[in-house]
């Protein structure tokens, strides 16, 4: 069925009928856990037990565990929160934006990726909540619940709570467009299902999907419209999470470019774990004609352009601090640079600013050793711009006798451990129990593609176009 | 849904071939009760003559509650309820109020055209759908026609179905049980009888 084009690599390989592509992603589910599953499983869990005990320290006794000062007042805490949300708009934004644009090659990448998104936020959402101290009174203070511990109603005024509906209206609707999205997908773990329970559950979790014309029409449109709230929607959230610096007055924070430069990191850091996490899955489960060499390109292209776009973003910042003539600005500026955090500045500077450029290079963005160790080092680097942004702008505040030099306590570290226990935990669960690459939508693809391929192909070897009846593929024209 | 017990089945492989054999068909005169596939397939409901989705007026009016919702509720608590001045601010600034308002409008047309739709089309956790052959959620396009709606009779459907390049073609009958779908009997005949028994029962060729 499948016509293979000369002109560029189809978006499914391995000429895959839409039976084999219901095989190969049911497979996974059916058929007992990997060695290998097994073993990374063990070690989320062993990850979340370890940074449990520090969370629960820390609950007892209270965020005094952590390395804050009178100075930093926020560090890993905030850092942690702002690097996860960033991580979870890349699915949103393969699933969202490039449906709106149209882009096929995202039916094979954006089930996990807005997994991981979902998954992301949980952590990032923690971090709020983890620093409130006492967070069982958190409600009071984050919903508009009335309440007497100060004014008697949340302020509106305040970009942390635009932060509250902002992440909250997030998660909510990434939830729902992935959710939206299994359905159908569960309707055929379903009906191949061979034991009770698992009938049951699929069963229940497809809400009874039948897959009828009128409901693909309905469900096709509903999808389009989430695409098109949720394309503002992850817009708008680094925007607000950029706010809670912006709308300050701290050298270093209130910068005007500081949305559109979040949101190009985000999709930079969303995107390099994306990558990450799909390698290995890629690799683990054998989906190597799903997830092409031309599918990690694409995606190696986003990153070199959103970390272009914040490298030229560093140097603005950096050049409008001294073009402004303020000098607490500048000094921020140089501080961070030259200041006892230098260590902290290159790191970024130079994960995310030149690491990225390499990928200009056509056989290091195709390579997989390249793509995942660059993938790595571009998430690190993006922990160290929001370190940097936050604890060397907070350390050396205008009082010389309360400057000081923020060092993390194993709290801090432990608590960080727990997200990421969190967030493998909820994956490697993901990965077993769910399809990780959404059926309906490579089915769909499948036919589709290639038969424009084709077409291209013909046209650019100048050979006449075969006619309806010789062509089955030309039907489609219709 | 319809309690009607007799039913021809068509099975298509081909997505092109259905979108053609709905289209030869609807113009033979024969009435499709409806079309299953296992992904979505372009045209084929402007093929079967649908009416476009209701969907978009149902998120525009959620998301247009949600932006009144939350402008109210805002302005409500900040300068009606309990004005406080919060760093020279007036009471009442819009400006602030943008990214709630937002926010809101968003959440709430999302879940309201969502859930509208899955309730409207009985997609429920307790909802067991009527399926004609199970490979529709596979790799099959499944065509049903129902009988007693059709003034052809069943020789002549068969023959017309078989023209439009269906693979196969062949009878479906649904008991009274099956047509109802109780989640219950559902639950309890899978526990008894098992998955090969229940397949069966969605599965009856």
């Amino acid at each position: 069925m499948q016509i293979v084009s000369e002109v560029r690599e189809p978006l499914v390989t391995g000429g895959k009928t839409h039976k084999d592509v219901t095989e190969d992603i049911c497979k996974q589910i059916e058929g007992a856990p990997a060695p290998a599953w097994l073993a990374s499983f063990a070690a989320s869990l062993l990850a979340l037990g370890i940074g449990g005990y520090y969370l629960g320290d820390l609950l007892w006794n209270g965020i005094g565990k952590w390395g804050l000062n009178k100075s930093v007042q926020w560090a890993w805490d905030i850092t942690n929160f702002v690097w996860w949300v960033g991580i979870g708009h890349a699915g949103t934004l393969i699933s969202a934006v490039l449906l709106l644009f149209r882009q096929k090659w995202r039916t094979s990448i954006n089930r996990a990726a807005e997994a991981m998104t979902i998954f992301a936020v949980i952590c990032a959402l923690f971090w709020p909540i983890a620093h409130m101290g006492r967070p069982w009174i958190g409600p009071v203070w984050a919903f508009p619940l009335p309440n007497t511990y100060g004014s008697l109603w949340v302020n509106f005024n305040s970009p942390l709570l635009w932060d509250v509906f902002a992440i909250g209206t997030y998660f909510s609707v990434s939830l729902l467009f992935w959710f939206i999205g299994l359905v159908p997908d569960f309707a055929t773990i379903r009906d191949r299902a061979t034991s009770k329970v698992s009938r049951l559950m699929y069963g229940m979790l497809s809400l009874g999907w039948d897959g009828s014309a009128k409901s693909w029409m309905h469900y096709e449109s509903v999808s389009l419209i989430l695409a098109g709230l949720s394309t503002p929607l992850v817009l708008s959230v680094h925007t607000i999470v950029s706010f809670d610096f912006a709308t300050s007055v701290i050298p270093g924070w209130h910068t005007t470019i500081f949305p559109p430069y979040f949101v190009s990191g985000a999709i930079f850091s969303g995107f390099a774990m994306v990558l990450t996490l799909m390698l290995i899955t890629r690799k683990v489960y054998h989906l190597e004609d799903y997830i092409t060499i031309e599918h990690i390109e694409m995606m190696n292209i986003i990153i070199i352009v959103t970390g272009s776009v914040v490298g030229i973003a560093y140097l603005t910042e950096f050049f409008i601090a001294w073009y402004s003539g303020v000098e607490f600005e500048l000094y921020a500026f140089i501080n961070r640079s030259t200041g006892p955090y230098w260590w902290a500045y290159l790191a970024m500077m130079t994960c995310n600013v030149v690491s990225p450029q390499l990928f200009w290079i056509k056989s290091i963005r195709t390579s997989l050793t390249w793509t995942f160790v660059l993938s790595i080092i571009v998430n690190i680097g993006m922990w160290f711009e929001r370190f940097v942004i936050i604890v060397t702008s907070l350390h050396r505040d205008y009082l010389p006798s309360s400057w000081t030099y923020f060092v993390p306590t194993i709290h801090d570290v432990g608590t960080y451990l727990f997200t990421f226990g969190l967030f493998f935990t909820f994956f490697f669960l993901f990965a077993k129990f769910f399809p990780v690459i959404n059926m309906a939508e490579v089915k769909a693809v499948l036919k589709e593609s290639n038969s424009k391929m084709y077409r291209a192909r013909r046209t650019l070897v100048n050979e006449p176009l075969p006619t309806i009846e010789e062509s089955v593929i030309e039907k489609e024209v219709h | 849904m319809d309690k009607n017990k007799h039913f021809l089945v068509g099975i298509f492989n081909d997505q092109d071939d259905l979108l053609h054999g709905v289209e030869d068909i609807r113009k033979k005169g024969v009435k499709i009760h409806e079309v299953f596939t296992p992904f979505p397939v372009h045209g084929l409901e402007h093929a079967l003559g649908y009416e476009k989705s209701w969907t978009p007026k149902a998120a525009f009016m959620f998301g247009f509650l949600g932006t009144c919702l939350a402008i109210t509720m805002q302005v409500g608590m900040m300068a009606i309820d309990w004005p406080m001045v919060i760093g020279g601010k007036p009471y009442l600034s819009i400006p602030d109020f943008v990214p709630v308002s937002f926010e809101f409008t968003v959440l709430l047309a999302s879940y309201g055209m969502t859930l509208t739709f899955l309730f409207v089309r009985g997609y429920l956790p307790h909802s067991v759908p009527r399926i004609f052959d199970i490979r529709s959620t596979d790799d099959k396009h499944v065509m049903a026609i129902d009988l007693a709606n059709n003034s052809l009779s069943e020789e002549q459907i068969r023959s017309i179905v078989k023209d439009a390049h269906a693979e196969e073609v062949y009878r479906r009958d649904f008991t009274d049980e099956e047509n109802e779908g109780s989640f219950l009997k559902y639950v309890v005949d899978l526990f008894t009888n098992g998955v090969t028994r229940s397949s069966r029962i969605a599965h009856h060729r």
